[in-house]
């Protein structure tokens, strides 16, 4: 009988964290920013059905990086769970604390327990009445979550991401201004891994997939539901309106 | 191939129903939990028995005109002779193109209807598309069936569901019964205690060419002639400021016609009826 060889614990989650990371590092990037009238979600997405971003509840919504099959089973996971929550007790006591702290301890398990972690990275952002009650948690493929503050970039290039985003993000951006420099940022950090100089143009509304969580929907178009996906004539008025300003 | 167990787990996903969901994992949770009705007669004696227990909400009309679908109900629920409340809402948005309408056992009722909302939503956000007009009815006829050993000891719901059909471009009204019977009705309908008074006042004023304010009259109308011959329906209340429930569902979505809007129509109503000095 063989016996196996001993690899030690530290060597175990090194080895998954670094699959993990390789995974995720493969795709393309995600910015999920906070400004002054809601929450921006801007991915690098060719594809205009598969998402990346999704609606889970009436002022909650998802954002992800990694493998399709395993961050969209997660987020009808999700929608089930704020479904469930909201129709047995209160729509408000749907809260993206609770479903972050559920995401997490699913990603935890899955990591030390199964054969292969996931190769995701999740966004779960809850826009609040006012700026400062916005929510943006970060959740690793290990498990671990941060309350994020400003805005987030997880996937492909995210540091050239983020060092292009620092310059032109404050939290008194329009949502149409937040669309506008995470897109350039977005398009500027794929220029660069690619070698192309083309960086500076307006950036292609047709790979972009971009949603809004409003922070008064009642009031813009009287529906309790802040999600509101931008398809493409309006994105490309966005984007222009961007480059002119 | 795929192993057995994996094969098995693609046609387990077609339900991507919420209310199916409920009743696997979360059963407490579902308005009528599907339990037999018990062996031992007497307890609750005839069928009508636990009908007294809870408030029954009465009278819904729905009817179609060119471009769009319209339903209204009135405010009151009873208990036997007492009543119950005058301040009830039976009509509700289910999503942004569709209304249901629930006439019979209140509490059950008004928790379908809150199932229903979240069984629509709930597709819409896994699937990232509406469902399909027949495809709501369908569903919803399933829970109305899922309500039937409730039904048998006299706890029944009947709703009454309408909605604009976004493919075929017009709206379209659907009926149910007690054991999930599912029929489109053309033109109009009516359920509840006043629906043999609401479709009689229907029948002879609706026609086929009405335009959005004129069916709002007329729903307000059938109300009113249902009221003045059931007990158990609630006419426009002036004192208190009560006006009927009143939904429009068109292309541009479905949007609740504004109290004034009513108040007027009703007040018109009554100067008209009290100045024909009439007996009916």
């Amino acid at each position: 009988m063989t016996q196996p060889f001993y690899v030690s614990p530290e060597q175990l989650m090194k080895d998954r964290a670094d699959f993990a990371r390789k995974g995720i590092g493969r795709g393309r990037s995600v910015v999920v920013m906070s400004c002054r009238d809601g929450i921006a979600l801007v991915a690098e997405n060719p594809s205009p059905s598969l998402h990346k971003l999704g609606e889970i509840y009436d002022r909650i919504a998802f954002a992800a990086v990694g493998k399709y099959n395993e961050f969209e089973s997660l987020r009808q996971a999700g929608v089930r769970y704020a479904d469930i929550r909201g129709y047995s007790y209160a729509r408000e006591d749907v809260t993206a604390r609770g479903l972050a702290s559920v995401y997490a301890q699913s990603l935890g398990a899955v990591f030390t327990a199964e054969s292969k972690p996931f190769e995701v990275e999740l966004v779960v952002a809850e826009v609040g009445r006012t700026q400062e009650a916005d929510h943006l948690y970060r959740l690793m493929f290990d498990g671990s979550i941060a309350d994020e503050a400003g805005f987030v970039v997880m996937g492909g290039a995210a540091d050239a991401v983020v060092d292009a985003l620092r310059a032109s993000w404050s939290p008194e951006l329009g949502l149409g201004e937040a669309v506008y420099a995470s897109a350039r940022s977005l398009r500027r950090a794929s220029g660069e891994r690619t070698d192309d100089s083309s960086g500076d143009r307006t950036p292609d509304a047709s790979v972009l997939e971009v949603a809004f969580l409003e922070r008064d929907p009642d009031t813009l178009r009287g529906s309790r539901r802040a999600f509101r996906r931008i398809g493409e004539p309006e994105l490309g008025t966005l984007l222009q309106h961007g480059q002119d300003a | 191939m795929l192993p057995e167990d994996l094969a098995s787990a693609i046609p387990g996903a077609a339900a991507g129903s919420f209310a199916g969901y409920l009743s696997v994992h979360h059963p407490s949770l579902l308005p009528s939990p599907g339990m037999p009705p018990p062996s031992t007669p007497g307890v609750t004696g005839t069928p009508s028995g636990a009908g007294q227990l809870a408030p029954h909400a009465t009278t819904i009309v729905a009817m179609t005109f060119p471009g769009g679908v319209l339903m209204a109900g009135d405010r009151r629920a009873t208990m036997g002779n007492v009543i119950a409340s005058r301040h009830i809402e039976k009509v509700f948005p289910a999503d942004d193109y569709s209304v249901l309408g629930i006439a019979g056992s209140a509490g059950i009722g008004v928790d379908l209807a809150r199932l229903f909302q979240v069984e629509l939503e709930h597709y819409e956000k896994i699937e990232a598309t509406r469902m399909s007009l027949d495809g709501k009815a369908n569903r919803l006829a399933a829970m109305v069936r899922q309500n039937l050993p409730l039904a048998m000891q006299g706890l029944a719901v009947v709703p009454l569901f309408a909605g604009f059909d976004t493919e075929r471009r017009v709206g379209r009204l659907f009926s149910f019964d007690a054991t999930g019977g599912r029929y489109e009705e053309r033109e109009h309908h009516s359920v509840g205690s006043g629906s043999v008074f609401a479709r009689g006042a229907l029948k002879k004023l609706w026609n086929s060419d009405l335009d959005e304010a004129a069916a709002v009259r007329v729903g307000v109308e059938a109300l009113y002639d249902a009221a003045d011959d059931d007990s158990a329906t609630g006419g426009p209340d002036v004192v208190r400021g009560l006006w009927p429930v009143v939904y429009v569902v068109d292309a541009a979505g479905s949007r609740r016609v504004p109290d004034r809007e009513l108040e007027a129509v009703a007040r018109e109503l009554i100067e008209a009826r009290s100045s024909a000095g009439r007996e009916a």
